[in-house]
């Protein structure tokens, strides 16, 4: 994009002047060169060109730097004369380009015929330039067109350069990781995990406390008091369930060894148990 | 703790596998959390694997989004045989556009025709806001309320820069002289 100008359109405008135009051309205002005064392009050529250029300002700034100026020193006639042919050349080719670059021919007849009026008497002289807009508007121009030809000689992703990766198996290792637990639901678990620890704990403790053996001493300690309880009688109720069915168990387990004697004189009334040991001998009662 | 030689490995290993660059508060905060570091030491470490690479096919580079590893930029036409699609090519217009929106951002549409001297093509626009380089980042205060545009880190990442600086030429801030003649200009002529 620096240099927009195809080969064959700089030979025929500047031949072989442009090598050894090094001295040549840098007189403030005047060039010294006259060879790109004529200004025969092929269309062929020109189509090429014009898909060159971005837009007007480039192809002002080509015309300037072909006449190897500073844009300061902007010759707006010659300019405006070379710049005018291009367009009508555009005009013949590519009518909707040619557009914008109308709007740019108009600035500078513009700029040109004021130019050309005589000069109002002032003390401010830069203000009055009427090439002033125009100049700022190229400089600014060609830092946007400096800035783009550097962007692009940066190195570009799937033109220059690949982002590089490497393959792991941490995902596996991350997905393994517990998910994160917010702390109300984490103390909610922890209060599950506790009511099973305590039923469990409960569980064993009744069975520590409520030992089926050690019930049933204590059933053989009641009875050696009294020797005859009603089946009633050898439960406490304020043990709850679990407390009535060791007694029971107890009770059976007795019945079982003939450590007692259950009687019921008929259906459905009271049972009564006594030690069997009164009655018979403990041999005897084992031996059963 | 962890000796040099593992710090170094966990790190390149870190930024390898990272699917997007990783800043150094990333690294610090993740991978190297538990063990005691600090930014200069990260640096350290860093501008040693940038060394330890700087001779590979592929390379430690510091984009806008952070480090990443990438390939050398020399090797990009031949690597590019290895898929089937071309490189994406820019057009001169396209790259002035987004040369003009780092320049001057936030910048409204008026104010990139103003100093192009073109009308800015709504396929531009389109494409820059796509590729995710160019947003919206606010409205002007003027006739119209424009867009105001600017750039974004993924434009920076993909051109390989850190910073809009790190291109010459747009590195110089405008004349703010300029710039208020040419807002004003675009808010008379009531650009959009």
């Amino acid at each position: 994009m620096d240099n927009p100008e195809p080969t064959t359109v700089e030979a025929v405008e500047q031949g072989p002047s442009e090598q050894q135009s090094l001295p040549l051309g840098f007189v403030r205002g005047e060039p010294v060169l006259e060879r790109p005064e004529d200004l025969y392009i092929p269309p062929e050529a020109l189509e090429i060109m014009l898909e060159a250029f971005s837009g007007p300002m480039d192809l002002l700034l080509y015309l300037i730097r072909r006449q190897k100026m500073d844009i300061l020193d902007l010759p707006i006639l010659q300019i405006t004369r070379q710049y005018m042919e291009y367009v009508e050349l555009m005009r013949e080719l590519k009518l909707e380009l040619a557009a914008d670059y109308l709007v740019m021919a108009a600035m500078l007849a513009e700029i040109k015929s004021r130019l050309l009026l005589p000069k109002a008497p002032s003390e401010d002289e830069e203000e009055l330039d009427p090439r002033a807009e125009l100049i700022r508007r190229l400089q600014a121009y060609e830092v946007v067109r400096e800035g783009a030809r550097q962007l692009d000689d940066q190195p570009q992703q799937y033109r220059d350069y690949f982002v590089a990766s490497a393959a792991t198996d941490a995902r596996t290792w991350a997905e393994q990781a517990p998910p994160d637990v917010s702390l109300a639901e984490l103390s909610l678990a922890l209060s599950r995990v506790m009511q099973l620890v305590n039923v469990q704990a409960h569980h064993q403790i009744k069975r520590e406390a409520l030992s089926t053996r050690e019930r049933m001493s204590r059933i053989l300690e009641k009875l050696s008091q009294c020797a005859r309880l009603d089946f009633v009688e050898l439960f406490d109720l304020s043990e709850g369930k679990a407390g009535v069915v060791v007694s029971f168990l107890a009770i059976l387990e007795l019945n079982k060894e003939g450590l007692l004697v259950l009687t019921q004189a008929e259906a459905y009334s009271g049972i009564y148990i006594s030690a069997k040991s009164e009655v018979s001998q403990p041999g005897e009662a084992t031996l059963r | 703790m962890i000796n040099e030689k593992q710090l170094k490995q966990l790190v390149e290993a870190a930024i390898f596998t990272a699917e997007a660059p990783v800043t150094l508060d990333q690294l610090l905060t993740g991978v190297l959390a538990n063990f005691s570091m600090n930014k200069p030491r990260l640096r350290q470490v860093l501008d040693q694997l940038q060394e330890d690479y700087k001779e590979r096919g592929v390379q430690l580079v510091e984009v806008a989004s952070g480090f990443r590893f990438q390939t050398r930029a020399e090797l990009g036409p031949a690597l590019a045989h290895m898929w089937s699609e071309r490189a994406p090519r820019y057009s001169p217009a396209l790259l002035e556009t987004l040369a003009m929106i780092a320049w001057r951002q936030p910048v409204t549409r008026g104010e990139i025709e103003a100093v192009r001297g073109v009308s800015v093509s709504t396929q531009i626009m389109k494409t820059l806001q796509e590729r995710g380089w160019v947003k919206v980042v606010g409205h002007k205060e003027v006739p119209g309320r424009p867009a105001l545009y600017a750039t974004t880190k993924a434009f920076l990442d993909y051109f390989s820069i850190q910073s809009v600086v790190d291109i010459p030429a747009l590195a110089e801030p405008p004349e703010s002289d300029t710039r208020e003649r040419d807002n004003k200009e675009v808010s008379e002529s009531g650009h959009e």
